[in-house]
């Protein structure tokens, strides 16, 4: 697939670099704000991936894609092509949809298996033996651990006793981004996600946990979330390093409380 | 050897290299791949301190000079680990051989240490070549890269039966340490590359051989971490931890650092420069230098004194690898013994 063949022509609405979005595009840039990295758990648009968004007369959603390095994990660059096909598509007015990973050394299978609808299996004919969902919901898990540990230091800092956590609900943590991501997170991994299921679970089984367990999930909770946010500030650093234009929707991450997105040097 | 404030430092870069990756070493139709992972590895430079940066040009064909000023001359280094890596689908000549580190090396004795490589899908004959190195390199480690493209095969698993049947002849060769370098492609391409599941296996199944995860396990920190607490014979490769983190994102590497500490332990942490991405004498200065930051968020972390610091930029390593320490250079009697097996357990 030749990325040249989706310059922008006459008829396009185009989002400017780094800005919001605006006219027909600004629908599709929202949906692709949905579509997330899974293994950075932030979305495409924020990490600076997307560099081209339109909607042509005929309803043809065009998208191009950028990832930090050329050899980034080809699985993780389907998902994200193939999750960005399948929000466009639910875009009011978009008739079909072209996403167009660049500079990537899978790219031309990547792009074609998306475009063909066929699945991964497809798209790596004799490279992989199964679907993705298997993927997905190891890094879902990875980053309900991750939700887990914003939330609890949300609330210790408000002045929860640790050693009663394991008895509060997600509804007793007070409304906050935190909160809301990781509930979003629990149900997309079809654990129990509402106000009044137990505030610590095993991602794996969606139990609560038992009260003597806690210590070391809070534990692995934070070390989880500190190397998907370290790895995070490396793949942004990589892609600053890569390209020197900034992403359609590109902002820094909302995670960190302390201040490291302002330190990229 | 660096000194500061009075405390001395015997430096062993545990993971260097001496690569070619310049187009006269591109095969003819894979250019694209070679041009892009040297590309890769520069973009990994630009996290470190900006007068540090290299231009591509010579980033992907440095000399011989250049690496003996860079490393031992201005980087501090007593002893360096070449580790090797083929890619001999990309590069003609391979990008990092065995071959090339002991052409160079021979001409500086002393302050090398050779290790070399294996692909369990190459066979017996790749057994044979094994043999060969080890006898002609007197090489006491390996470097794997499990992403390794082969004749159609996109890597492969340390737990394969065939990387077993590799393990236990390199064990019987004389190989007492293997470094794991992870890689965005294996087969099946449908699972996690970068999971160290396959590490803990081998790990456990080969209690005798040391498995150094390189950049530990980044980036799946948390992964490797809950392993290496698990097995004492699994040590932490900071390659890239202190090269890409301790410039550009200072908090995070020392929450990393922290995080290495509690789990892993300061007797199995073990400094790499990852030369030529990073230059050595920066890391090593910083590293010196660093302190645990003083803040509520890290204030259950093991903080690490002038002594931890000697061990993770030195004297593990010249455990692991047999490497002679001056007296000067080693630790007090009653500061403990780095890196004993036995003591691994969770740190708390």
């Amino acid at each position: 697939m030749t990325a040249a063949t989706a310059g922008p022509a006459t008829g396009l609405q185009l989002a400017g670099p780094g800005g919001s979005g605006s006219g027909a595009a600004a629908p599709l840039l929202a949906a692709l704000a949905t579509v997330r990295d899974p293994e950075l758990d932030e979305p495409i648009t924020d990490l600076g991936f997307v560099t081209a968004c339109a909607l042509t007369a005929a309803g043809v959603a065009e998208v191009r894609l950028r990832l930090p390095t050329y050899f980034c994990a080809p699985n993780f660059a389907y998902l994200m092509v193939a999750d960005a096909y399948d929000a466009l598509m639910a875009v009011p007015g978009v008739r079909s949809a072209r996403v167009v990973l660049e500079d990537h050394f899978a790219a031309e299978a990547i792009n074609g298996g998306v475009a063909a609808q066929a699945g991964f299996v497809h798209a790596f004919d004799g490279e992989a033996v199964g679907e993705l969902h298997g993927l997905r919901a190891d890094f879902l898990r990875k980053a309900v651990l991750a939700g887990t540990d914003r939330v609890c230091r949300e609330l210790l800092a408000g002045g929860a006793d640790r050693a009663r956590l394991h008895a509060l609900t997600l509804g007793d943590a007070p409304p906050s981004p935190a909160r809301d991501r990781l509930a979003q997170r629990r149900a997309e991994l079809g654990v129990p996600a509402g106000d009044d299921a137990p505030l610590l679970i095993d991602p794996a089984t969606g139990a609560a946990l038992d009260p003597d367990a806690v210590p070391l999930h809070l534990r692995r909770a934070r070390l989880t979330r500190i190397s998907i946010e370290s790895n995070g500030s490396i793949c942004r650093g990589m892609l600053r390093h890569r390209y020197d234009t900034a992403g359609l929707g590109e902002s820094p991450p909302v995670t960190c409380h302390h201040g490291d997105e302002g330190e990229d040097r | 050897m660096y000194e500061k404030d009075g405390e001395k430092y015997f430096v062993v870069d545990g993971h260097m290299h001496y690569w070619n990756a310049a187009p006269d070493n591109w095969v003819p139709g894979a250019e694209q791949y070679a041009k892009g992972w040297i590309e890769c590895f520069h973009a990994y430079m630009g996290l470190g301190p900006p007068k540090t940066h290299w231009t591509i040009e010579h980033f992907q064909k440095y000399s011989e000079d250049d690496l003996m000023k860079d490393v031992f001359e201005d980087g501090h280094v007593d002893v360096a680990v070449f580790q090797p890596t083929y890619l001999l689908e990309w590069y003609k000549e391979g990008f990092n051989t065995t071959e090339r580190n002991a052409a160079m090396g021979e001409k500086h004795p002393g302050k090398f240490v050779y290790n070399t490589r294996f692909d369990p899908r190459d066979g017996d004959e790749g057994l044979e070549t094994l043999r060969r190195n080890v006898a002609r390199y007197g090489s006491k480690g390996v470097k794997l890269y499990t992403a390794e493209w082969n004749n159609g095969s996109r890597g492969y698993k340390l737990s394969d039966p065939g990387a077993y049947r590799y393990l236990a002849a390199a064990q019987e060769l004389g190989i007492k340490n293997v470094h794991v370098h992870k890689g965005p492609t294996i087969w099946p391409l449908d699972k996690d590359a970068f999971d160290v599941a396959d590490v803990d296996h081998a790990a456990t199944d080969f209690p005798d051989l040391n498995f150094i995860v390189e950049h530990v396990g980044l980036p799946r920190i948390e992964d490797f971490c809950f392993m290496a607490t698990q097995e004492p014979n699994v040590y932490a490769g900071l390659a890239v931890v202190i090269g890409g983190l301790m410039h550009a994102r200072p908090r995070f590497f020392a929450k990393v650092m922290g995080e290495l500490l509690f789990w892993v332990g300061e007797d199995k942490m073990l400094f790499g420069s990852d030369y030529a991405i990073w230059e050595p004498k920066w890391q090593v200065e910083g590293f010196v230098d660093w302190e645990m930051p003083d803040a509520e968020e890290f204030s259950d972390y093991p903080r690490l004194t002038a002594t931890g610091k000697k061990k993770i930029l030195g004297l593990n390593a010249a455990k692991l690898y047999d490497i002679e320490v001056p007296a000067e250079y080693q630790l007090p009697a009653d500061a403990g013994t780095p890196a004993a097996r036995d003591d691994a357990q969770l740190v708390d």
